[in-house]
């Protein structure tokens, strides 16, 4: 092989080395894109409402007469929703992982796991007709003080969406559990109720905490679903059966009203993407930093 | 145990019967509630379908919207759909498939790679609508390519690209070492491995992977109600430099009307987009199962 | 010395994996307070013939039998038999010692604890532990994790956790095939003890080890069993030349 020719190719596999780390590093600069966006804007913001008064003050009436910025009433909403939601998923989603893990046969498990994988597929927007079109009607009906727009109905569908996450990750970390525990305990006489819930959901429990965090962390985040049915008034209240306005709800009512930009009330909606985004960044951490250390004890 | 009396050991009997009832007791509650996951299924597609149903024919799927339910249709979403998926498929493909290809078989193992794939793992779990204020600043404002499809379909790309990257650096990393190294020892360069061997070994996976996160990117509303997408839209998208609407902000504007009738546009909208997403999944499938019978 | 009537008696017992025949009609009877080893090369179905005499192999798919174990004269395996209170009555220690991720009292106390003993706990564990002779070396640290402890040291947990149950049989799969030479001979010492109270069954590829320990031995090949008999029969005047050829080292 000629001396050029190496060089030729060489020279070409550099070129493609690069461009590869190129496509690579989008993401970091995505990721700084969104913060500095973020930031820029929410800091604005700062020069105007202060601070203290944005994170614990009851009232949020951006686009009103009299114009209040406490972010409270919204992160309640949010908080509902993630309640319920997890009201939802969580006993669900263990009891199922449980029954996948430890009872179901082959058969049952390559029914039951497409299913979860469907509901995981169904869009947002389609959650959000089903809360409005169906739930909300049938919870009017058995508690008529229920209104129109109601943090429960979208919490119940929040829930539904979040549930397959949380029993394919439980269904994870039952697995993960190693058998010869389970014999362990069989060998002392043990029935396995007294093995699953005794030996191996204890052993299993970082692992299901950490599903449970990050399901929080995708209810945070939610949007179609709470803006279709959850309603649009900042409600600092605890009753599932009002009408609310979550973090997320709030932000596309903004972007579909004609805000001018560069205005106060434009500037509030990076102000609560900066609280959403804050927020589900370090539940993902906490989430993703237990779940390796769960799996560093099994490994 | 060796507890011989007689009133012991019908204690110990009836403890066991007590046991053993609650084990099958407990069995049986699980089994249930993972029943419920599925009752839960049906009762949704139920709704959905009997809801819509009879909206979805050829007049529907072939008009605009209106004021007017009857003659409401969702061509324009359903094109604006193909429009905005065309050229996401076309910026996110490459770069998140390139992307996974240089982590797995180019990146030295530093702090700059971990820093990364820190970057990417932490971007699968950013809120959909924080990508939709990010598509708004960057490329509908700041690149002026206003509320047009080539905003949306940047910002889509931008979305569902760690997901892409995620599957397809599953399906490289299953390749089995000892292929590249038969080829290296052939005196091919790293490109020419990857290429010939790797990529087509790791197809299955890579094609999974996309097709789901194209299946997210024709179900995700919130982003493109972030930059813009119309909720009224009567005509079609030209260039990709044109306004546009979607099947799911469509959805998303019917469903917010307070009339029955128009939830029930709603539904038929929903019915065309699951079954377009069913359709997909099961190419995927397909393919999983034609990949793992090599 | 009850050796006419054995507490476990096989009978014709042959086990299948689906079709494969993993235990070839083997009868041998185990006697009262007596250690029975059961030796032979890897895959002779020693292991698979343990677990049936507690029921472990209930658990692996596609597992059947053919013939019959008798407890105490009454069918193991009749419909109307709990396997849980079997396994009450006859314990098992692993080949790879698995302690619960929990304190090494909780550990010992688990097993009578699910059972519904309301006695002294404290004190049911410190005869256990005793008896495994682990007691001095983790009497002052109950509480700690039983993870922390040694190699040899959780494998005598986990007799004493079986201990605890007060069975009337212990079956042992390799015990020590995990284990240092000291942690072995520490076991094996305490094999002697045991015995006095407690009818054991052990399995082991190393013959050294049956023949210093147990009182009567089982030679098994391919799943069929060549020879039973008293230890020191069979490992001085061996009645099979297959046994011979065994004990003496020329294969396996």
């Amino acid at each position: 092989m000629a001396s050029l020719n190496g060089k030729k190719i060489r020279w070409n596999e550099w070129v493609l080395e690069k461009l590869f780390f190129l496509c690579a590093f989008v993401s970091v600069i995505t990721t700084a894109a969104v913060i500095y966006i973020l930031i820029e804007e929410t800091l604005a913001f700062f020069e105007t409402v202060p601070v203290l008064d944005f994170l614990t003050g009851t009232r949020w009436t951006p686009l009103l007469e009299p114009k209040h910025y406490g972010i409270l009433p919204l992160v309640a909403g949010t908080m509902l929703i993630v309640i319920g939601a997890a009201v939802v998923a969580l006993p669900i989603g263990v009891a199922s992982a449980i029954y996948l893990s430890e009872y179901a046969s082959h058969r049952t498990r390559s029914v039951v796991k497409p299913v979860l994988e469907i509901l995981a597929g169904i869009p947002t927007v389609v959650y959000g007709y089903f809360a409005l079109t169906f739930i909300t009607p049938i919870l009017r009906v058995l508690l008529p003080e229920t209104q129109v727009f109601n943090a429960a109905s979208a919490a119940i569908v929040v829930g539904v969406m979040v549930l397959p996450m949380v029993a394919s990750l439980c269904d994870d970390a039952l697995r993960a559990v190693p058998e010869a525990l389970r014999h362990g305990g069989y060998s002392l006489g043990a029935t396995s109720y007294e093995v699953t819930t005794r030996i191996v959901v204890p052993a299993g429990l970082s692992g299901i905490f950490a599903a449970f965090v990050l399901a929080v962390s995708r209810a945070i985040g939610e949007t179609m679903a709470v803006t279709l049915a959850a309603g649009a008034t900042p409600n600092l209240t605890a009753n599932p059966l009002e009408s609310i306005q979550t973090m997320t709800a709030y932000i596309v009512q903004v972007s579909l009203g004609d805000t001018p930009s560069g205005s106060l009330s434009y500037q509030t909606l990076f102000a609560v993407a900066s609280v959403l985004f804050v927020s589900t960044l370090l539940l993902n951490i906490l989430g993703t930093w237990v779940m390796r250390r769960f799996r560093e004890v099994y490994e | 145990m060796s507890d011989s009396s007689t009133q012991g050991s019908e204690r110990l009997n009836a403890l066991l019967r007590k046991r053993q009832f609650r084990s099958r007791l407990f069995e049986w509650v699980c089994a249930g509630v993972t029943g419920l996951a599925v009752v839960i299924l049906a009762l949704l597609l139920q709704d959905v379908f009997v809801d819509g149903y009879r909206w979805v024919d050829a007049q529907f799927l072939n008009s605009f919207p209106s004021r007017f339910p009857e003659k409401a249709g969702i061509k324009s979403a359903l094109v604006g759909t193909l429009w905005l998926v065309s050229f996401t498929a076309l910026i996110a493909i490459p770069t998140g498939v390139l992307a996974a290809i240089y982590l797995e078989e180019y990146a030295p193992k530093n702090r700059l790679t971990h820093f990364i794939e820190i970057n990417i793992a932490n971007l699968a779990g950013v809120p959909s609508i924080v990508f939709g204020i990010l598509g708004l600043a960057i490329f509908v404002r700041f690149f002026g390519l206003g509320r047009s499809v080539i905003a949306g379909a940047l910002t889509m790309s931008l979305l569902i690209l760690p997901v892409i990257i995620i599957a397809a650096k599953e399906a490289i990393r299953s390749v089995p070492n000892s292929l590249r190294l038969a080829a290296f020892a052939l005196g091919a360069t790293r490109w020419q491995v990857i290429r010939a061997h790797v990529l087509p070994s790791a197809l299955p996976g890579i094609l999974t992977g996309i097709i789901l996160a194209l299946s997210r990117a024709i179900g995700e509303t919130a982003p493109l109600i972030m930059i813009g997408a119309l909720t009224f839209v009567a005509f079609l998208p030209e260039s990709p430099m044109d306004e546009f609407t979607a099947l799911p902000i469509q959805i998303f504007n019917w469903t917010a009307r307070p009339q029955e009738t128009f939830h029930e546009l709603a539904a038929g909208g929903i019915i065309v987009l699951l079954t377009v997403l069913l359709l997909m999944n099961a190419i995927a499938v397909y393919i999983r199962y034609r990949g793992s019978k090599k | 010395m009850s050796t006419l009537n054995p507490i476990l008696n096989a009978k014709n017992l042959s086990i299948f994996y689906g079709d494969n025949e993993a235990v070839k009609s083997i009868s041998l009877p185990i006697y009262e307070r007596k250690i029975t080893a059961i030796i032979g090369p890897s895959g002779c179905g020693k292991s698979t013939f343990l677990r049936s005499l507690n029921r472990m192999n209930d658990f692996i798919d596609g597992v059947t039998h053919k013939g019959e174990i008798l407890f105490n004269d009454e069918n193991l395996y009749h419909d109307s038999v709990d396997p849980v209170e079997v396994r009450l009555r006859i314990g098992m220690v692993f080949q790879k010692a698995n302690p619960f991720p929990k304190s090494i009292f909780r550990n010992v106390a688990w097993g009578p604890n699910i059972n519904g003993f309301e006695g002294n706990s404290e004190l049911r564990v410190e005869n256990a532990l005793k008896q495994a002779a682990l007691w001095e070396e983790v009497a002052d640290r109950l509480d700690d994790s039983a993870l922390n402890l040694s190699g040899g040291q959780q494998q005598r947990l986990c007799i004493a956790r079986a201990l605890a149950m007060e069975p009337e049989v212990i079956l042992m799969d390799e015990p020590c095939s995990a284990l240092d030479p000291v942690s072995t001979a520490r076991i094996e010492d305490l094999l002697f003890e045991l015995k006095q109270k407690f009818t054991i069954v052990i399995v082991t590829h190393n013959m050294q080890q049956a023949a210093r320990v147990s009182d009567y031995t089982a030679f098994m090949e391919n799943g069929v069993l060549v020879e039973f008999g008293e230890t020191d029969q069979v490992f001085t005047r061996p009645k099979e030349s297959r046994t011979e050829e065994y004990v003496t080292g020329r294969f396996g």
